[in-house]
């Protein structure tokens, strides 16, 4: 899948109670946790942010609870890709089930500043910063992990397994 | 190559004789968990796929976050689990007045065992290691998915050797080594890694310390922290793990990616300041006082019988400072009734502290202490994240039982040696 998007740029160890704080998490509902969506971190990202808008954040993104309201706020906020430096290891297994495409990129991660264009391909993991000119490319999901995100998450795979 | 003791739980439960690091396999499970926030999804998720549970007996469903229900919605989510739990008759669904925190009860009753994989809708759910076996945290997919398959697939993670030496001393409990460790290693210094404790220095540790360093070894960003098998851990299973079970050891030449040694008889207390867990700074070394205006002492960290032990004979014959809140969180209606038996809980409503039902509550923002712009926790939980106890602009300072029961006392962070 191909998108194009701009960044909101957060940095490192953005924790998930940040991107959805608990207070919010007596519902499961994916419109009703994206309005609260990165409210204790940036309270200006739920209102302002648009459909194809790209997250980028620093290392351990997504540490901390294995609450999966947290990839999918981010999902039903419009952001179809996260872009991260690393991913704490529940959000970025969470992010492939509910077929929310996760890219690392180690330090490349600093070379993208908020507000720039990205075009990301998540079948090649190439990002193309159109605002730098810069091209970056992020590691390939290993093995039948990458099944599992063409499905388009583990619910997928496993009625395509059945 | 010989294998650790991760790698040998994950070989076994794939039904292959080895497996090494960076393998990806799909592996039986022993025990699949949920609570009441995560749960609901994944039940939703479990009716997607349109099968049977895989087993109602290796299905854990602890509704502990914000039970007894704090507001309607959460009533809701309540009904969803307890219908679930009742429709397919789940044998470890957990009612109001019978239910403790997941990470509590599931060893104390010995729903949990040696060489067992586990996994749970819960980050903490790494607290297992502590009884040699190997659990991890995931989301409610996968967990919906186990609990219609059974399975779930596994990258075998690299491992970080702890090794420990020495003994500790008084007033150091199992959340100073942890929480030092964190400091050392950092919040993603295990990353993708499991923790796997070594050494003569593990002997010196109580259940209860072990349980609580493997609960924090997510806060180092790792997916399992696992300890050796001794008589120690053969004391606590004994009596409450009631099938059989098979314990699991390193071999000598298992491989490691790093290790770590930790000399318990050099530790001092330690707080983990605003707002990462690996901000760990020793008590002594703060200089000017931090004035604080609540303490929690419980958690799926610290709410064991021990914990409530160390608290109560410190705040025993003493008041909580007055313009400070203690409020106390047994993890489980045991730990509660012996607590009250044994006249911990007189010492703390003697003292002042507000006494809870079990509930993970105000660890997460839940309720049952929430707090409001400038103010200060001690707590012994698990996180310090920025918003993780109420408003965006307050405060988490995690310690141990020591200190946190201290500082309550004395209106600022300290430690035991400070209260006359």
């Amino acid at each position: 899948m191909k998108h194009e998007g701009k960044v909101w740029r957060y940095g490192d160890n953005i924790d998930t109670d940040v991107i959805i704080p608990a207070r919010y998490l007596n519902t499961f509902d994916p419109k009703e946790l994206a309005s609260h969506c990165m409210a204790d971190i940036d309270a200006t990202f739920a209102p302002n942010v648009r459909e194809g808008d790209i997250i980028v954040g620093g290392r351990n993104f997504g540490c901390g609870s294995s609450r999966e309201h947290a990839p999918v706020a981010i999902k039903a906020s419009g952001v179809p890709v996260v872009i991260a430096a690393s991913f704490a290891r529940i959000f970025y297994r969470n992010g492939i089930n509910i077929g929310l495409p996760l890219l690392e990129i180690g330090a490349d991660a600093l070379k993208i500043h908020a507000g720039d264009k990205l075009r990301v391909d998540t079948a090649t993991g190439v990002i193309e910063d159109v605002t730098t000119g810069e091209t970056f490319h992020a590691q390939p999901l290993p093995g039948f992990v990458q099944d599992i995100a063409a499905a388009g998450g583990l619910i997928h795979y496993i009625k395509q397994k059945k | 190559m010989g294998m650790n003791m991760s790698e040998k739980i994950l070989a076994k439960h794939a039904g292959i004789s080895s497996v090494h690091a960076g393998q990806l396999v799909t592996c039986r499970l022993d025990m699949v968990l949920a609570n009441d926030i995560t749960a609901p999804p994944a039940i939703k998720i479990f009716e997607g796929i349109g099968r049977p549970v895989f087993d109602n007996a290796k299905i854990a469903l602890v509704p502990d976050h914000f039970q007894p229900s704090k507001d309607i919605k959460s009533a809701e989510l309540a009904k969803i689990v307890r219908d679930f739990a009742h429709e397919h008759g789940i044998v470890h669904y957990y009612e109001q007045g019978r239910v403790g925190i997941e990470h509590v009860i599931l060893p104390e009753k010995g729903i949990v065992a040696p060489g067992m994989l586990t996994i749970g809708a819960d980050s903490h759910t790494c607290t297992y290691g502590a009884v040699n076996g190997f659990s991890t945290g995931v989301g409610s997919t996968d967990l919906g998915a186990a609990m219609a398959t059974g399975e779930a697939w596994f990258k075998v993670p690299e491992a970080i050797k702890v090794t420990l030496t020495g003994r500790k001393a008084k007033d150091i409990s199992g959340k100073d080594v942890i929480l030092t460790l964190i400091g050392r290693i950092g919040v993603d210094g295990a990353l993708y890694k499991s923790l796997e404790f070594a050494g003569e220095g593990v002997a010196a540790l109580t259940m209860t310390d072990r349980l609580t360093i493997s609960n924090m070894a997510i806060e180092a960003g790792a997916k399992a922290g696992i300890f050796p098998f001794d008589a120690i851990t053969k004391a606590y299973v004994d009596g409450r793990v009631t099938k059989a079970y098979e314990p699991v050891e390193a071999d000598a030449d298992a491989s490691y990616v790093q290790e770590v040694r930790i000399d318990l008889s050099a530790l001092k207390p330690v707080v983990a300041f605003p707002h990462l867990p690996g901000n760990t700074k020793r008590v002594a070394d703060i200089g000017a006082p931090i004035a604080i205006d609540q303490v929690i002492i419980g958690s799926c960290t610290n709410g064991r019988l021990e914990d409530m032990e160390i608290a109560a004979n410190i705040l025993k014959g003493h008041k909580v400072a007055d313009r400070v809140r203690c409020i106390v969180i047994p993890g489980s209606p045991a730990v509660y009734k012996e607590a009250m038996k044994r006249g911990y809980v007189d010492a703390f409503i003697d003292a002042g502290c507000a006494v809870s039902t079990p509930t993970c509550g105000p660890c997460l923002g839940g309720y049952m202490g929430i707090m409001t712009a400038g103010e200060k926790c001690v707590s012994t939980t698990n996180r310090n994240f920025r918003g993780r106890m109420g408003h965006v602009d307050s405060e988490v300072y995690l310690a141990g039982p020591h200190v946190a029961a201290a500082s309550a006392i004395l209106g600022r962070i300290a430690t035991p040696e400070e209260v006359k």
